[in-house]
């Protein structure tokens, strides 16, 4: 602590030159707080503890083929089945493309298998007996301002109706609620009645997207997916059956790698930071050499000179990226608090912090290393020199 | 009275390329406890590399140099920073404090390589401003300080954790006339009073008259010796 101050002092010796460093600093750890943010909710969406017991099926061949709806009393039969339902994906835009979130025809029992969200009995029984019925998340409601009994038009996409319009209308009959903030952003889809869109979609009737089982014991999880898969073996609907974590990890990873392409853009960030702050402490080092030579000279040793300059720019990078990671975290709480859980962004918690602060201190070693053992190999009566 | 310094058969040759240049020759000198000692001759006489040597800045090529009974010769280099910081004090021409930092931090450096607390450091060094004159300019940063304050700074710097020598490489090099004799009056009283033992390289004969002795330095070898009259 006795050269806090030592150092300290030396940053700012050249005040402009360390602010404008300290600004890319903070500017770097500002984009690394919002991307990791970015990163851990898909993260988490792939790795939720929540449906551990819950087998998602969907075509071999691809997830956007559909399945027999038969296939559901022989999956039911199944030894170690506790509940199934099954879902379709409508992909309806509501008003303007931008607003963009999930929209899913599911069976009637569908929110039986989902026990960790919050629904009540009359909304459920309002759902099962309503035909045009939807249910949606309580973030979803906040963000449009819909409330109970409201008509909600989504334009089909890929689901005409019969009569060839696009234009699909649902009444707003319930809106659930998922407690575990983790897992906010499950409260941003719409559900309506699978027996309406069946009833009423142009192409594709009797056929579902995917069958979602809940296992009575988790332990029998495999034997289950190994069961359901055999039901459909030798067919031309042949299945794949996997837990809904792996499901969803599946499912993100159709936007692309998310953990790559954050890490391919924070590398090139990170990358520049390393030049441009090693060029900074290179040149700052470079200046203050009879100063070192000073140091050396009242009895500070080669190690100690290496250990302030290592400080010094670790100290540069922590300061910046410190002020970097705490903007991040106010621009998330800002976003979340305005758009709610359909932007995918965790909090700025001790997590990324962790990967934060170790990230500044390894640049600040990086960084500082040459110019450290530069400094700390000067033979003293050459620098006083001038040499 | 044994010799606080003694150099014995002292060489240094700096090698430049394929040339070898021979800047001290055979040197042998004694320095008494609490001498005054001026170290004059012409520029490449070896003057400072003389003194680097004796302050533990450098290593001879050949010969020893003797401290306090101790050959610093054969010391590592950490094992020479460490005796540096509590034997010697050293005073450059052109000071060289440390532009960012105030008076009374360039003033404690030394203390920092100690165990003392920060606020036994800061009495330390307010005690050693207070003795160079300066108490009044504690918080000034050297760019705030004339020439002949920023010395007697760097002088308090020297002697903050009380080393028995102190080496001054031209003092008052940089200094107007009325400031180098007040550095050299208090390079005086530091001696007489407090009994350093003061080693001062200078070109100039009337900053040599400060000292107790002067010696002659010409192409790397001792030539001449003279007693200062007694003041």
């Amino acid at each position: 602590m006795k050269y806090l101050q030592l150092v300290w002092s030396a940053m700012f010796r050249r005040k402009t030159r360390t602010v404008f460093t300290l600004l890319s600093v903070l500017a770097a750890f500002l984009l690394f707080g919002l991307l990791d943010s970015v990163r851990s909710a898909f993260a988490n969406a792939a790795s939720s503890v929540a449906g551990v017991d819950r087998l998602v099926t969907v075509s071999k061949i691809s997830f956007t083929m559909s399945l027999p709806k038969s296939l559901l009393s022989g999956i039911a039969a199944l030894p170690g089945v506790a509940k199934v339902t099954y879902a379709n994906w409508f992909g309806g835009i509501y008003q303007d493309p931008k607003n963009f979130f999930a929209n899913e025809a599911v069976a009637d029992n569908f929110f039986d298998l989902y026990p960790e969200w919050q629904l009540s009995q009359a909304e459920r029984t309002a759902f099962r007996t309503t035909r045009t019925g939807a249910v949606v998340g309580e973030s979803l409601a906040k963000k449009y301002n819909w409330k109970l009994g409201d008509k909600i038009p989504l334009q089909a996409t890929i689901f005409p109706q019969k009569n060839g319009g696009n234009a699909w209308t649902f009444d707003l009959v319930g809106i659930y609620r998922v407690s575990n903030p983790k897992q906010k952003n499950q409260e941003s889809i719409l559900f309506f009645n699978w027996d309406y869109f069946d009833e009423a979609r142009a192409f594709g009737n009797g056929n579902v997207g995917w069958y979602i089982t809940q296992v009575s014991d988790r332990k029998l999880a495999q034997q289950v997916a190994d069961a359901i898969d055999a039901l459909s073996a030798n067919s031309d609907h042949e299945t794949k059956t996997q837990t809904e974590q792996a499901f969803n990890a599946a499912f993100v990873s159709q936007y692309g790698d998310i953990g790559l392409i954050v890490g391919a853009i924070m590398g090139a960030v990170f990358f520049t930071l390393i030049l441009l702050t090693g060029n900074t402490m290179a040149q700052a080092v470079r200046e203050r050499v009879p100063e070192l030579a000073v140091l050396k000279t009242i009895g500070f040793s080669n190690h100690s000179v290496l250990a302030l300059l290592l400080a010094e720019s670790v100290l540069l990078i922590v300061f910046g990226g410190a002020i970097g990671l705490l903007l991040a975290g106010v621009v998330v709480d800002a976003v979340r608090a305005a758009v709610g859980e359909t932007v995918p962004m965790t909090r700025v918690g001790a997590a990324i912090w962790l990967r934060g602060v170790g990230l500044m201190v390894l640049i600040g070693l990086i960084v500082g290393a040459l110019p450290a053992r530069r400094g700390m190999r000067l033979r003293i009566v050459d620098a006083l020199a001038g040499r | 009275m044994s010799a606080l310094v003694e150099i014995r058969n002292l060489s240094k040759i700096y090698e430049r390329g394929k040339q070898k240049i021979e800047v001290l020759h055979h040197v042998q000198l004694d320095i008494e406890a609490g001498d005054f000692m001026a170290l004059m001759g012409p520029s490449g006489s070896g003057k400072t590399t003389l003194l680097n040597l004796i302050g533990g800045l450098d290593s001879p090529t050949d010969g020893s140099i003797t401290i306090g009974g101790q050959r610093i010769d054969r010391l590592s280099e950490s094992a020479l920073a460490k005796w540096r910081s509590s034997h010697v004090g050293f005073v450059f021409q052109f000071y060289n404090l440390l532009p960012m930092l105030s008076a009374r931090r360039n003033v404690e450096l030394p203390l920092l390589l100690t165990r003392l607390s920060a606020a036994q450091r800061k009495r330390n060094a307010a005690v050693a401003l207070q003795l160079v004159g300066l108490a009044d300019r504690a918080a000034h940063k050297p760019g705030e300080l004339s020439g002949g304050q920023q010395q007697r700074v760097a002088i308090a710097r020297a002697i903050v954790s009380d080393p028995t020598l102190l080496v001054c490489d031209e003092p008052t090099g940089d200094l107007d006339r009325q400031s180098a004799a007040e550095v050299l009056t208090l390079l005086q009283q530091l001696n007489r009073d407090h009994g350093k033992t003061i080693i001062m390289v200078t070109h100039d004969p009337k900053a040599a008259e400060f000292a107790k002795h002067t010696l002659q330095l010409d192409k790397g070898s001792l030539v001449a010796s003279a007693q200062a009259a007694p003041a």
